[in-house]
């Protein structure tokens, strides 16, 4: 349902931004090679007949051919992909896997400088902007120091249809930078968002009793605690791994990263519908896809939501 | 018997920002193995709070300011950190008010049995796993070996707090502090928990701190009982005495105030007033403002626990050679 609403508004895109076979044709095509060429694209055909073929074509992953380019869509896209899925992958990854731990940490420990030192810093990350962390970090890694790569993904291996850059040091090194400047809005979020859960989470009776009961403060702190507080964090970092990707525009031009947001920004400049459109469309499937994940592991973590009978309904 | 727990002129303070509160204010009892010490008084009284000092679980920013704390002669209240984890749970065990809080939702109830269990014995899992069944079925929980991979949230109330006495017996501790235990449970249910507390304790030998505000509940299964007031032990005896012969005018409403199927009056006695907030307890017997039976020495003298009939009381009353505090 969400993907028919999205597949809509990127359809329409068509019927608003000029009139492609203009476009395609160019200026001084006559009239009579205009309509051959609507004819042979099926845009003579109304509407809603135009949308269902629009549908049924992209459920079988032919997005048509890019005005700017003449390649088919699908192709360009998968070539682009696996370039902003791995940036995307290893930004949710580094928001993970430091923003937890930090999260945690300033949670049981809010009075130390330390905390308070991570805190004061979380807050630059919120408020800096993408583009402007990149650009620092351009400055300092690349320019300064010259330890990493300022643009693009190194060398990258092709395994079948994907090309990873993670099987080459200069893979590795180029992904550093793009992906530490994606994933930090994302981390500090994160680590603010255990922080209060953990502060609120330790308050609770079950802790108090899980002391009680003479655990270990380990035990008190990863079992018990951290684990209540995943659900929000599951939340967020599934919205936010949308975004990560829908971000990535930004700092991919920023590293001239070979992924689809400088793609999708080379089609605006160009009115590249068709490529702009099965970009949107993507995007949806992938936030739908998430979500799907997301509602998937709220079932691992709390067992209250698997609607077992039996007994009464806490809360 | 010998004298299992000892608290001598505790005193807990809460720093806040304007000045600081005594929460509890030079309390000493005693509890002996496989004694069951009821501990009455009103909201604020300073009962949870001398149950929290006594497994060293305060919360912040309350804390001990005074006196002495002693687990068979051993003092307990300046132990690390450390130390007093391995007590709790293995020597001194808990249960809260609230059974739908006080487990964790995410785990299994054998889970978190085990877990307790592996912590305290040296046990194999196995072994602990077999005891966790064991210790529900002590609790009464029907068909216990199902119900081991069950959540909390699979169990009614009354069901949940067994499976939280299950929890604090685990380690077979020795004393156990239960704080209001059943108040959060249905009147039926209520009985039921009592008497099942009651019964596992005596069989395992287990002395209880049972703190509550239901004055029938420590009528049946107290042996003795501690009176509190505005943080202070107003009266502390066996509880026969305490509830036929009170000696504290406190404690004299407080019988006033219960109703009994014997009992042929129109009306409950009741005390007027109710007790002052921490911040403002008055100069003498905290109890003056309302005491029937004040007189001038109760304004400016404060009385500490002294000996009348066969437990103490913090009364200048007593002291006057008034056997009976006549309301």
């Amino acid at each position: 349902m969400v993907m028919l609403a999205v597949a809509f508004i990127a359809f329409s895109m068509f019927n608003f931004v000029g009139d492609p076979i203009v476009l395609i044709a160019g200026q001084d095509a006559s009239a009579e090679q205009r309509e051959d060429l609507r004819k042979a694209l099926g845009l003579d055909l109304p509407t809603p007949q135009r949308f269902v073929k629009y549908v049924t074509d992209a459920a079988q992953g032919n997005f048509g051919l890019s005005y700017r380019t003449t390649e088919k869509v699908g192709k360009m896209i998968a070539d682009r992909l696996p370039a902003t899925l791995e940036l995307s992958f290893m930004a949710a990854l580094m928001a993970l896997l430091l923003g937890i731990p930090m999260g945690v940490f300033t949670g049981l420990y809010p009075k130390l400088w330390v905390s308070r030192m991570l805190l004061a810093v979380s807050l630059v990350g919120i408020s800096l902007p993408t583009f402007l962390i990149g650009i620092l970090l351009i400055v300092i890694f690349a320019v300064v120091l010259g330890w990493l790569p300022s643009f693009g993904r190194g060398d990258v291996v092709q395994i079948g249809f994907w090309s990873t850059g993670f099987l080459t040091l200069s893979g590795w090194k180029a992904i550093l930078m793009p992906a530490f400047t994606l994933g930090l809005f994302q981390m500090t979020l994160i680590m603010r968002l255990v922080r209060s859960e953990m502060l609120e989470v330790l308050r609770t009776d079950y802790i108090k009793f899980a002391r009680a009961r003479g655990l270990h403060n380990r035990a008190v702190h990863f079992g018990h605690a951290l684990k209540n507080t995943m659900v929000p964090v599951i939340t967020i970092t599934g919205l936010q791994v949308g975004s990560i990707i829908a971000f990535a525009i930004i700092t991919e031009t920023v590293f001239s990263w070979p992924g689809l947001g400088l793609l999708f920004l080379q089609s605006v400049q160009n009115v590249d519908i068709p490529v702009m459109s099965s970009y949107l469309v993507l995007i949806g499937f992938l936030f739908v896809m998430i979500n799907l994940i997301v509602d998937i592991l709220y079932f691992v973590v709390d067992p209250r939501l698997r609607g077992q009978s039996g007994g009464g309904v806490a809360k | 018997m010998s004298q299992l727990l000892e608290v001598n002129h505790l005193r807990v303070e809460f720093p806040t920002r304007r000045g600081t509160l005594v929460a509890v204010d030079d309390v000493s009892l005693h509890i002996d193995a496989g004694e069951v010490l009821g501990v009455v008084g009103e909201s604020g009284a300073g009962k949870s709070m001398t149950g929290a000092a006594i497994i060293g679980l305060l919360e912040p920013p309350g804390r001990i300011a005074g006196g002495e704390i002693l687990l068979e002669g051993r003092r307990i209240d300046n132990l690390p950190y450390a130390a007093m984890r391995a007590i709790r749970g293995r020597q001194i065990g808990a249960i809260f008010q609230d059974p739908l809080t006080s487990l964790n939702p995410l785990y299994k109830v054998g889970d978190q049995l085990v877990e307790t269990i592996l912590t305290h014995l040296p046990l194999s899992l196995a072994d602990a796993k077999a005891r966790a069944v064991q210790l529900l079925e002590d609790v009464g929980i029907p068909s216990p070996g199902e119900r081991v991979n069950h959540y909390p949230h699979q169990f009614s109330g009354g069901m949940r707090q067994r499976v939280v006495i299950a929890l604090a017996l685990a380690a077979e501790p020795k004393l156990i502090i239960a704080d209001e235990p059943t108040t959060a449970l249905d009147v039926s249910i209520q009985a039921q928990i009592i008497s099942l507390l009651k019964r596992l304790c005596h069989e395992k030998g287990t002395a209880v701190m049972l703190v509550t505000h239901d004055m029938g509940v420590i009528a049946e299964t107290a042996d003795r009982v501690a009176v509190m007031y505005a943080g202070r032990i107003a009266e502390i005896g066996p509880v026969q005495d305490v509830i036929k012969r009170p000696k504290h005018p406190y404690t004299v409403g407080l019988m006033g105030a219960i109703p009994s199927m014997g009992m042929d009056v129109e009306r409950l006695t009741q005390i007027d007033g109710s007790m002052p907030r921490l911040n403002a307890i008055p100069k003498g017997c905290a109890f003056n403002p309302r005491c029937p039976v004040v007189f001038d020495r109760c304004l400016v003298e404060r009385p500490d626990p002294m000996p009348a009939g066969n437990g103490l009381a913090a009364c200048w009353r007593v002291m006057q050679g008034a056997e009976h505090a006549e309301v």
